[in-house]
């Protein structure tokens, strides 16, 4: 059976009663943390960044595909291939995701996602013999 | 009541977070990292099967890297239009930033349509999604990443609607924001995509 007292007539309803503030300490440690990652994050480059790390990327594009095209040993054009892959994914990460700029929750977020992409597909792809 | 009165006129995102971070922020970076791992099991899946031609051709037998180069070439410079619509936002430039948004959403339109492109010729050529498991691997991530553009170019068409019906002012930049790290997101993962599947070619 529900309790209904509340709803008798006649009965005042009471305001709930205010939070209880937080220990000192606690508040403390919050504001400290939200100070803290607000004080590592940067401005955002302007335009001219922006446009300068487009053709970067541009670039690294063409070279790509210029390797492609270049007869050389197998082993240095992967390894080449890889490196400007690296790069530029870095690259777009940093300036156009404001990673570099942001804080460093988001990097970490990030980092963590991919680490654990990698580690875990590295060992699937060799368990399946891939790297033979 | 008060209290109630006062929690509902609040601006959203006003309130402080433990971190001093927006949490919608941080949620869409979550989000991304978790990407990752979708992504590397399709990426993955390719590098397994990517010998096994079966009934059909091998996937680098009908590659058409100049084209696909074109693609890519789109897809980078979408990413520079769509950091420039959140700058031009962010300064209250808002006819700017719909230009941005829009030259954003015809470059993505552009790369998708190349895909589907390329795709018919790959099926005429005998190389489909049934030929072969490298045939399933390769249309199955890509049509994954394809998807993702798509619902990237659905993201910025809304914030251009939201824009011109004056429903995206200054201090919603962060909507921007955000819809931009999934725009940019897709970008890097065909960087990736573009490397290993097409252009790094099979050593067996």
């Amino acid at each position: 059976m529900a309790d209904t007292s509340h709803l008798q007539p006649g009965r005042k309803i009471q305001a709930p009663a205010p939070p209880a503030p937080a220990p000192a300490g606690e508040h403390a440690a919050v504001t400290h943390a939200a100070v803290t990652h607000a004080a590592t994050e940067h401005a955002h480059p302007g335009p001219k960044v922006y446009i300068a790390v487009a053709l970067w990327l541009g670039v690294a594009t063409a070279i790509e595909i210029g390797l492609y095209y270049l007869k050389m040993p197998h082993g240095l054009f992967i390894g080449l291939l890889l490196f400007l892959m690296i790069v530029k994914f870095t690259t777009v990460v940093a300036y156009f995701m404001h990673l570099k700029f942001d804080s460093p929750i988001f990097r970490r977020l990030m980092v963590a996602g991919i680490a654990l992409a990698i580690a875990v597909y590295t060992i699937v792809l060799t368990t399946f013999g891939l790297f033979r | 009541m008060a209290t109630a009165e006062h929690s509902s006129s609040a601006k959203p995102g006003a309130h402080q977070t433990s971190t001093g971070l927006d949490n919608a922020k941080i949620a869409m970076w979550a989000f991304l990292g978790s990407e990752c791992l979708l992504f590397g099991a399709l990426i993955s899946t390719y590098l397994l099967y990517r010998n096994h031609g079966g009934s059909g051709p091998l996937p680098h037998e009908v590659y058409d890297i100049p084209f696909t180069s074109v693609s890519s070439f789109v897809l980078l410079m979408s990413s520079l239009t769509m950091v420039l619509a959140l700058a031009a936002i962010q300064r209250g430039d808002h006819h700017s930033s719909r230009v941005w948004l829009i030259a954003t959403a015809l470059l993505g339109m552009t790369f998708v349509s190349g895909q589907v492109y390329e795709f018919t010729i790959f099926v005429r050529e005998g190389f489909t999604v049934r030929s072969s498991p490298a045939g399933s691997a390769f249309f199955i991530l890509t049509s994954f990443h394809g998807a993702h553009v798509t619902v990237g170019i659905l993201m910025l068409l809304s914030l251009v609607s939201l824009s011109l019906r004056g429903r995206l002012p200054t201090e919603r930049a962060t909507t921007v924001e955000y819809v931009g790290l999934y725009w940019h997101f897709v970008d890097i993962v065909w960087i990736v995509i573009f490397t290993i599947v097409y252009l790094i070619p099979s050593t067996k």
